[in-house]
């Protein structure tokens, strides 16, 4: 008895260490996401291309898509954007909002510079249907399966691993779901 | 030099916390405005982390702010206006956490903790404390007689 009272101390200090260490290589930036399991909320997003369509949540019906946020004043979309085109080329449906711009124009040079890898880009001038969906910076890209339920949101770039471990396989899966 | 000493302490305590509220997002209403400084001192901002969207400059936390304002405005009480953001941002943006199951040993932890180790340190003092000592047998209570008589002798 009195050995496991002096040792109890000393085992939960280990214990604690152990749980401190491993808080060490977490992310604290990563905040759980409100959306999972929720229908996209409503919206009805202006074009970002002069030309091109608009974005509205009923884009999102019929079969899985990304939803991917950016902007022309994010850095850490400039490093997504080449793995967003090379998605696009493998036939990924993804969609973009083009989120927060001061102003007309900066959204529609990004994607006439650097490419566009959208099937819908719409223009979130406000910002308000990126606060619907909990976006707190820029890029963030959601997972939507074929009935417009928010399923997976990866916060910051989609880095090619990312892809390969998680969104990959569950574009696949949710292509699966009937 | 020592008045100009004073005098810079004086402003130095007058001067309130930098507050990131423009003229521009407030209401007009003076009562209404509170109610949403108040609330928006509660609420933190999700991109700097641990300020509210009071103290905070960022873009994000001024959209969070018109917002919140607007539902005041449009007639939501105090706990509406906060769950109109928890729904999007969860409760993490609420800087004083609510009470729930998954919350408990936030609030109750510390007071547990304290309670365990006070009982664990309570019990080893006790433990550790010298034993009473008992009366004195016979054979003692002679020698301590002894001891007072040559002691009153002398």
């Amino acid at each position: 008895m009195k050995r496991i009272l002096f040792l109890a101390p000393i085992v939960g200090f280990v214990v604690l260490i152990g749980v401190f260490f491993a808080g060490l290589h977490r992310d604290p930036t990563l905040l759980p996401s409100m959306m999972i399991g929720k229908p996209v909320p409503q919206f009805d997003l202006p074009p970002v291309r002069p030309d091109g369509p608009g974005f509205a949540t009923a884009d999102l019906k019929g079969e899985p898509a990304l939803v991917n946020f950016y902007a022309s004043w994010c850095v850490a979309c400039r490093v997504e954007h080449p793995m967003l085109m090379r998605l696009r080329a493998e036939g990924v449906p993804i969609h973009g909002v083009d989120w927060k711009e001061n102003e007309t124009g900066p959204g529609y040079q990004w994607l006439e510079m650097r490419g566009d890898p959208y099937i819908h880009v719409g223009d979130d001038r406000s910002g308000r249907t990126g606060i619907d969906m909990g976006v707190s910076a820029v890029p963030e890209t959601f997972v939507v399966d074929k009935r417009g339920v928010v399923r997976y949101r990866h916060v910051g770039a989609i880095t090619p691993e990312d892809w390969d471990r998680k969104i990959g396989p569950l574009m696949k899966k949710l292509q699966a779901e009937s | 030099m020592r008045r100009i000493a004073g005098i810079a302490l004086a402003l130095m305590v007058l001067a309130g916390p930098a507050r990131a509220v423009n003229p521009d997002e407030q209401l007009a209403d003076p009562k209404l405005e509170a109610r949403a400084a108040k609330l928006s001192r509660e609420l933190r901002c999700v991109v700097c982390q641990n300020q509210t969207i009071d103290d905070s400059d960022a873009a994000l936390a001024h959209d969070l702010r018109v917002i919140l304002r607007e539902r005041i405005a449009a007639g939501d009480t105090d706990d509406e206006a906060v769950a109109y953001l928890v729904a999007r941002y969860g409760s993490f943006v609420e800087l004083r956490p609510p009470l729930r199951a998954d919350t408990m040993f936030l609030w109750f932890g510390p007071l547990a903790l304290l309670l365990v180790g006070g009982a664990a340190a309570f019990v080893y003092v006790r433990g550790r404390s010298p034993r009473r000592a008992s009366a004195l047998s016979a054979a003692e209570e002679a020698e301590f007689a002894e001891l007072m008589k040559t002691d009153e002798a002398s």
